[in-house]
């Protein structure tokens, strides 16, 4: 490249981080919203309330009606995934998918009695979560572009901490009173420095888990690749069986479940059942996660025709295996408790922030002088930075509002649930192509902060059992996530009087330009101090 | 950052090159080093495939840097070029020690 190392990597930081900035972005807000992910599900199913655990009897007698239930459903399909009831879903959650390449089918059910619950239609946070891999795409491409985008995220946290020659000084410097593109910078580099452990973290983490089918190489050359081999022999899954293409009917999994419950002292998670009806097929009973930082579910494998323990795997993984699933446990912090939650949750807000700042930042730095008309590329970037910015967070309020107002009867819910989630986004999207820049970014952040009023409003109005409601009653968890969108709204209006109030960046720009008339200092100058003309970064 | 005037087609192309050069380079040298590391580390076949690709990421990110720090897109292209060739002919010889 041309010029210092420093500077190519400025160049990288700054091209690397417009490219996929958006997608970055969107990654990063359903990241952190699913931090909460079963907090979510639950307020999106408000007809769940939480109930006592089931003693290992009536967990037996469940399983055995969801198992009754799938055969009567799904007899042909190559595997039954059982989620058992907890106290905080106290539903049987049903999975399977009847042939590859057909959409998995899902059922819910009352435990007690075996008959389809009464649940609204609704992905919930899983939607979120997925969406946050997937982007809602055919899962081979959604996590392919994903992928790419970390990897470009990787390249970009690296090149811009190499670009920061005063990374220590530039934590503490914040100058809001200066001109708004070096406030902006700052905001970013406070967003990017202050979490930066966090950022380095998820990343690399990030990629982690998806890393065997992003590099599949060291399977395909030690175990001629199959992946299941692999995961067998390093002690993450039991060991797979073949099905034997001989019928033989399946053994009762109540007494299964008792018996697994009796061997390990975590809660019972959920059950697999691999090749029903075949005379090999297993029962796999899967547990909570210990304590720790490791994403490692213990497991018990039975026959599924003799019902016999066939393998016990829990802990005692070997180094590098242990240092996959500890990977895999820090991205989805699964082991923290509220506050360190709160924690996870607050550096992937900063990270939100340090995404969006930058692609702000990319615009600020081009903005046309006085007499010059904005080139299409950065009006197609001022219009993608207020569709993705305003316009997410915008899609998930109406996600969730659809989720309140949307009949709970209605046929193919769900699905209404995401379609409107993606109708607002492409409005939120498209308005701002017609819309001047200023009042795009004022009506689009404003938008937002009354959409998350609307949720509050409608969530309060349609569930009878709302804290609110109720004087002393009610699940708090209604209360917590209401008082999470009033907060969002308060910073999203905050943030829409900020650019009501904030002066024309053109008029900024000449100011400045008066201000030090030497050329080099004009608005695609560097933006710290004048001393550090010689090496430009961010621009 | 030079303003867009100043760009000359012959640095387009250099930028281009070594895009494709980071990318594909990055990837390819990665995913060597994965093969041979997988077959060559003196752990336990799952461990060593394990430590392999943890290890896989930070390989791909650290031949990116390169790519764009050399001076030259030809010296970035011979460093790529080398260190796959060298991989490669490592993962050849731990291959054919496999399955004699």
């Amino acid at each position: 490249m041309k010029g210092s190392f420093r500077q190519s990597m400025a160049w990288l930081h700054t091209w690397s981080g417009l490219i996929v900035g958006w997608v970055l972005f969107a990654i990063f807000v359903t990241g952190t919203a699913s931090y909460y992910r079963p907090d979510i599900t639950r307020w999106m199913r408000p007809e769940l309330t939480r109930a006592e655990p089931m003693d290992a009897p009536a967990l037996g007698a469940a399983a055995e009606r969801a198992v009754a239930y799938l055969q009567e459903h799904a007899p042909q399909a190559r595997s039954w995934f059982i989620a058992l009831p907890q106290p905080d879903k106290p539903v049987l959650d049903l999975f399977w998918r009847t042939r590859p390449g057909e959409p998995p089918r899902q059922a819910m059910l009352d435990p007690r009695t075996g008959a389809e619950a009464a649940v609204r239609g609704t992905r919930g946070g899983d939607f979120l979560y997925r969406f946050h891999f997937e982007l809602h795409m055919p899962p081979l491409w959604g996590r392919w572009i994903v992928g790419i985008c970390a990897m470009i995220m990787l390249v970009a946290l690296i090149s811009g901490i190499v670009t920061h020659k005063r990374i220590f000084a530039d934590f503490f410097t914040f100058r809001r009173d200066k001109a708004p593109r070096r406030s902006w910078l700052d905001a970013h580099n406070v967003t990017g420095v202050l979490a930066l452990p966090f950022h380095l973290m998820i990343t690399y983490t990030g990629i982690m888990t998806l890393a065997l089918m992003y590099m599949p190489w060291g399977v395909t050359t030690a175990y001629r690749g199959d992946n299941q081999a692999f995961f067998a022999e390093a002690g993450l899954v039991t060991t797979p069986r073949p099905p034997a293409n001989r019928p033989a009917a399946l053994t009762p999994v109540g007494p299964i479940v008792e018996r697994a419950l009796a061997t390990m002292p975590e809660t019972l998670e959920r059950l697999s059942v691999v090749n029903p009806g075949d005379a090999n097929a297993t029962v796999v009973a899967v547990f909570e996660e210990p304590h720790g930082l490791s994403h490692q579910h213990p497991q018990i494998a039975f026959d599924g025709v003799s019902g016999e323990t066939l393998e016990i795997l829990g802990g005692g993984l070997k180094p590098a295996a242990k240092t996959f699933t500890v990977m895999t446990g820090l991205h989805e912090a699964h082991f923290a408790g509220t506050a360190l939650r709160l924690l996870f949750f607050l550096c992937g807000l900063m990270g939100c922030a340090m995404v969006a700042t930058g692609i702000v930042l990319w615009s600020l730095a081009r903005l046309p002088k006085a007499n010059e008309r904005a080139f299409f590329g950065l009006r197609l970037v001022q219009a993608l930075n207020i569709g993705s910015i305003a316009g997410l967070p915008a899609a998930v309020a109406v996600f969730f509002l659809a989720n309140r107002l949307l009949p709970a009867d209605l046929a193919g819910r769900a699905e209404w649930e995401i379609d409107a989630f993606f109708g607002a986004w492409i409005v939120a999207a498209l308005v701002p192509l017609v819309r001047p820049q200023r009042r795009a970014w004022c009506e689009g952040l404003a938008a937002v902060s009354l959409l998350c009023l609307a949720v509050v409003a409608a969530d309060i109005l349609t569930i009878p059992g709302h804290p609110l409601r109720l004087t002393g009653g009610g699940d708090p968890l209604f209360a917590w996530f209401d008082a999470a969108m009033l907060l969002l709204a308060g910073l999203f209006a905050l943030a829409a009087r900020k650019v009501l109030r904030y002066e024309a960046p053109r008029k900024e720009s000449q100011r400045e330009r008066s201000a030090r008339p030497e050329p080099a200092a004009s608005p695609v100058s560097p933006t710290r101090a004048p001393v550090r003309q010689t090496e430009p970064t961010h621009a | 950052m030079a303003s867009p005037a100043r760009i000359t087609p012959a640095e387009r192309a250099s930028v281009a090159g070594r895009i494709v050069l980071a990318a594909g380079g990055g990837y390819g040298v990665a995913a060597l080093a994965t093969a041979f590391l997988s077959l060559v580390l003196p752990l336990a076949r799952a461990e060593a495939v394990a430590a392999a690709t943890l290890l896989s990421f930070a390989v791909m990110a650290g031949i990116v840097v390169l790519v764009f720090a050399l001076r030259t897109l030809l010296r970035a292209t011979v460093a790529v070029a080398g260190l796959a060739g060298l991989l490669g002919l490592g993962l050849w010889l731990a291959m054919r020690g496999l399955a004699p």
